[in-house]
């Protein structure tokens, strides 16, 4: 090829992104590990009422580097992240920082977001059980997953997956290091197949009679029955039933969706107007009706097919204390060769 | 080795006749325009080597952080199994990957056969299928509820699958022969190549001496397609090792998922490096026994008269057999999925029309994917060039090293070029700043160009390992009289290499923009804000379990594929080009 052939396609290239440093006032920047397709009703409602146009960029492993590479002259006013973890390990990383604002912790439980203002939860899921629909069971403790009377019927996803790692970590909280290995090797012998795939593989797979029971998170049941994940999810969902576990001396495990202000922000005032909107009644109701999430703001209204579960008792020990654990929890996974 | 360069460079050069007026000749102000020219190739050379290995180098920075107790914890734990199911894999791989490309490489070329010109393009259409699309079509269709289970039960008159299913297909078996049936194209390519261009002579010569059909693959062809064999094979398994998506949906532990597990799971990239290093290392020295057993051997022959083999006609029912064979690793690596792919986007598209975005993602796309090509041909080009005219340690050095990229992760690669391309930014904005008051912003980041140059570094060995090869079949004697009748080295290289390795050039041309095209975790974690291409949208849908929402962009990634997997095959057929 030409040198000027390939002049003119880098020219054209460059010319297609548009620079975000030359945007305008009233533009806010957001980087999101959580999927485009869950925020963007949030965004469009948002830009439709306040006209401030909202660049995204979604990514998945990497976006903590990202944000820290770039450093000062990073575009990013908001890191969208699905996993308490991640968002200690942002503030950790010193990418954050403090907000002040009476709407975010007026509408937001303390329990649920950082002392310091560093990240805020905006909606939570549950960590589930689905079982076979005919199955002669009413409730259940995470501790049971180990039961021998389980053996061959469960399904889960990677014991590495961040959303195990969490449950994993909370079984630390509770029990500590050592009661936690066993009961993980009892689910690892419990497994019905390799621990893989993802959290609605559990409800096909228990329509396929791989397995009886599975851990898996809450909204998936909202999206497969409301058939927006289409025909066959909604069959797939026909041969579960959902039950709330909790621990023995606890409740159920949940992880947060949140937020947190990007230490570089170069639109602070604008982020923060935003972020307030994400706990407002409208944005609250999007979180529950189109991702069938628990929104924090209290008195919120939940998602006639999230709510058919029964009534939600959130497991006490507190999210900083689980992320805590979440490195122990990995080890162990591999220390029992759960993914093997 | 010695070359025509470095010998002739030394001293005044004898031959000293003028041809004719206006034609440059071989006089001592030549040759040292010669060397100096040959130099400037070398210098190119490690500049490019140097720009790619830059990430590398920037993870060595990053693993030498430190890591406490990291491979304690491995070693007692993860890594014995880890190994060995990525050695497993890697070698279950390579053998369906060789024993696939090269029979139906051998088949295409030996035997004439009905459907043999179909064939002959249709072999390379798994190619277009990513492997993270496979498995997870594959799931699907041998799922308990899939049709194909379905279809038995219904034979055997079973009604639930809690009565009949067969084994589940997530295993380490399932892994090795799913991406095997993907990508074997790696091989038949270049083993195809070899036998249309290179053995025809040869194995005219060993059936004049009586030799079989079938013994002449044994003892000629297959010796002689060695190094084509074994650079597909290394492709095929770095490939592999790259793999996330596929060892995820199977449930199969490599080293490659250690090394996620690490740095996400325990938010330990300094330790997440050092494993990426050390498996870098493994791969380089596994590259490097196989060069090192064959040091001995040259596979030039006389391109000129070089011509290929006839292929011999069969009888109609082995014909039929061959055709059989042939279409088995098409019928699984390409049309199944296919098929389903189809159906799942058809039905996508009834129930929820067209994304309006998808017209953008066509051409982030196609713009990213030309652009890599582009630049990582002309850098494949000068390392493999360099390579030629000045061989020896320092320009073999320069082509392992421009290799580094693609035996890494993908994320891993991405994270290094961050560490470089945002530092720049950062100094650049700066500096901006402080002298001219004005900020840049991102000019790497904030452009494509940081997803540009990763897609470079990650498939810069398939350009300079593919030209090399092609450089290698011109022999030598065709350098030395150009260089005799007083072309420059440049000239050399406008005149007669150019033109007899264009063959190997367009098909690593193909062979990138097919790559840059189904590359993921580059590409997600480096395009500027409001970017999106099909594989990111996929893999925005996939992450949260709506695949369905994905069908419709990998129906597009694996349509956007077919022509240049198609172009390629025409590439390799026509012979005159290669001599």
């Amino acid at each position: 090829m030409k040198p000027s052939a390939i002049l003119a396609s880098t020219l054209l290239a460059t010319s297609m992104f548009v620079a975000p440093s030359l945007a305008s006032a009233a533009e806010i920047n957001v980087y999101t590990t959580r999927e485009p397709a869950l925020i963007a009703p949030l965004i469009e409602a948002y830009t439709k009422s306040t006209g401030t146009k909202v660049n995204t960029v979604f990514m998945k492993d990497g976006l903590a580097e990202r944000v820290a590479s770039e450093g000062e002259s990073s575009p990013a006013d908001i890191l969208m992240m699905v996993d308490a973890g991640n968002l200690v390990d942002l503030s950790e990383k010193g990418v954050t920082q403090a907000v002040e604002s009476s709407v975010l912790s007026s509408a937001i439980p303390a329990e649920l977001r950082d002392g310091k203002g560093h990240w805020f939860g905006l909606s939570y899921r549950a960590r589930v059980l689905y079982a076979a629909k005919d199955l002669d069971l009413a409730s259940f403790n995470y501790e049971d997953l180990a039961d021998p009377k389980w053996k061959g019927k469960v399904c889960i996803r990677a014991g590495q997956h961040p959303y195990n790692t969490a449950l994993f970590a909370d079984y630390i909280a509770h029990y500590g290091a050592e009661d936690t290995e066993k009961w993980l090797a009892g689910v690892k012998e419990n497994l019905a197949r390799k621990a893989a795939g993802g959290d609605r593989d559990v409800a096909k797979d228990i329509l396929g009679g791989i397995c009886d029971i599975g851990i898996a998170n809450s909204y998936y049941v909202g999206l497969m029955k409301s058939g927006k994940g289409g025909e066959e999810q909604a069959k797939w969902v026909e041969a579960i039933k959902v039950i709330l576990p909790t621990f023995k001396n606890g409740g159920t495990q949940v992880n947060i969706s949140g937020a947190a202000v990007a230490k570089n922000a170069p639109n602070k005032a604008e982020a923060v107007k935003f972020l307030e909107y994400l706990v407002s009644d409208e944005a609250q109701k999007i979180y529950a009706e189109a991702n069938y999430e628990y929104p924090v703001k209290a008195g919120a209204s939940i998602d006639p097919i999230i709510a058919s579960f029964g009534e939600l008792k959130v497991d006490g020990k507190p999210l900083s204390e689980i992320v805590g654990h979440r490195k122990q929890a990995s080890e162990l996974v591999d220390k029992v060769g759960f993914d093997n | 080795m010695t070359s025509f360069n470095s010998s002739s460079c030394d001293g005044p050069s004898p031959v000293n006749i003028v041809i004719h007026s206006g034609q440059p000749v071989a006089t001592p102000v030549n040759a040292r325009r010669g060397l100096r020219s040959g130099r400037t190739w070398l210098l190119l050379a490690a500049l490019a080597a140097l720009m790619v290995s830059l990430p590398v180098l920037g993870l060595v920075l990053e693993a030498m952080k430190g890591s406490t107790g990291l491979w304690a914890h491995l070693f007692s734990t993860i890594l014995p199994v880890a190994m060995v199911d990525t050695v497993i894999l890697l070698v279950g791989v390579g053998v369906v990957t060789a024993v696939l490309g090269t029979t139906t490489a051998w088949m295409v070329t030996a035997y004439d056969f009905p459907g043999r010109r179909v064939l002959e393009w249709a072999l390379l259409l798994p190619l277009a299928v990513p492997t993270y699309i496979i498995a997870y079509a594959y799931l699907d269709i041998l799922h308990p509820i899939g049709s194909v289970q379905g279809a038995i039960r219904w034979m055997l008159g079973y009604e639930s699958p809690r009565q009949f299913r067969l084994p589940d297909v997530r295993s380490m078996t399932g892994c090795i022969f799913l991406l095997g049936f993907v990508l074997y194209p790696y091989v038949y390519i270049p083993t195809r190549a070899m036998f249309l261009t290179q053995s025809g002579n040869l194995i005219d010569a060993a059936r004049t001496l009586g030799v079989s059909r079938r013994a002449v693959f044994w003892r000629v062809g297959l010796p002689l397609a060695r190094p084509a064999v074994a650079i597909g094979v290394a492709l095929a398994l770095m490939e592999t090792l790259n793999d996330v998506g596929a060892a995820e949906f199977l449930g199969v532990r490599t080293m490659t998922v250690s090394i996620y597990t690490t740095w996400i799971t325990r938010t330990d990239l300094p330790g997440a490096s050092q494993i990426a290093l050390a498996l870098l290392l493994i791969v380089v020295a596994l590259v490097g026994i196989e060069r090192w057993a064959r040091r001995k051997q040259r596979y030039a022959t006389d391109a000129r008269r070089s011509r290929g083999l006839t292929p011999q006609k069969v009888a109609t029912t082995k014909g039929l057999v061959f055709l059989a064979l042939g279409c088995l690793p098409l019928l699984l690596g390409f049309v199944a999925p296919a098929i389903y792919l189809v159906t799942e986007a058809w039905k996508r598209y009834r129930f929820a029309g067209l994304s309006p975005r998808i017209l953008d993602e066509a051409v982030n796309t196609i713009v990213i994917a030309t652009v890599a090509t582009v630049i990582t041909i002309l850098l494949g080009l000068v390392i493999a060039y360099a390579a030629r005219i000045r061989p020896g340690r320092k320009s073999a050095t320069l082509l392992r090293l421009s290799s580094m990229g693609y035996a890494a992760p993908g994320t891993v690669v991405a994270i290094g070029v961050l560490i470089v391309l945002a530092g720049l930014d950062r100094f650049i904005d700066r500096t901006a700043l402080d002298w001219f008051g004005v900020s840049t912003g991102l000019l790497f980041m904030g452009s494509g160009a940081a997803v540009v140059y990763a897609l470079t570094v990650r498939f810069l060995a398939i350009s300079a390992g593919g030209i090399e090869a092609g450089l290698s079949r011109i022999p030598h004697s065709l350098d030395h009289a150009s260089r005799t009748l007083g072309q420059s080295v440049s000239g050399t290289f406008r005149h007669v290499h150019l033109p007899l390795s264009k063959t190997a050039i367009s098909a690593a041309a193909l062979l990138v923009f097919v790559d840059c095209v189904k590359e993921l975790p580059a590409t997600l974690l480096l395009r500027p804000l409001n970017v999106e291409t099909f594989a990111t949208h996929l893999y925005g849908e996939a992450a949260r379990g709506t695949y369905e929402e994905a069908a419709i962009a990998a129906l597009a990634i694996v349509a956007i594929a077919i022509l240049p997997v198609v172009l390629l095959s025409r590439v390799g057929s026509n012979r005159s080009a290669a001599g």
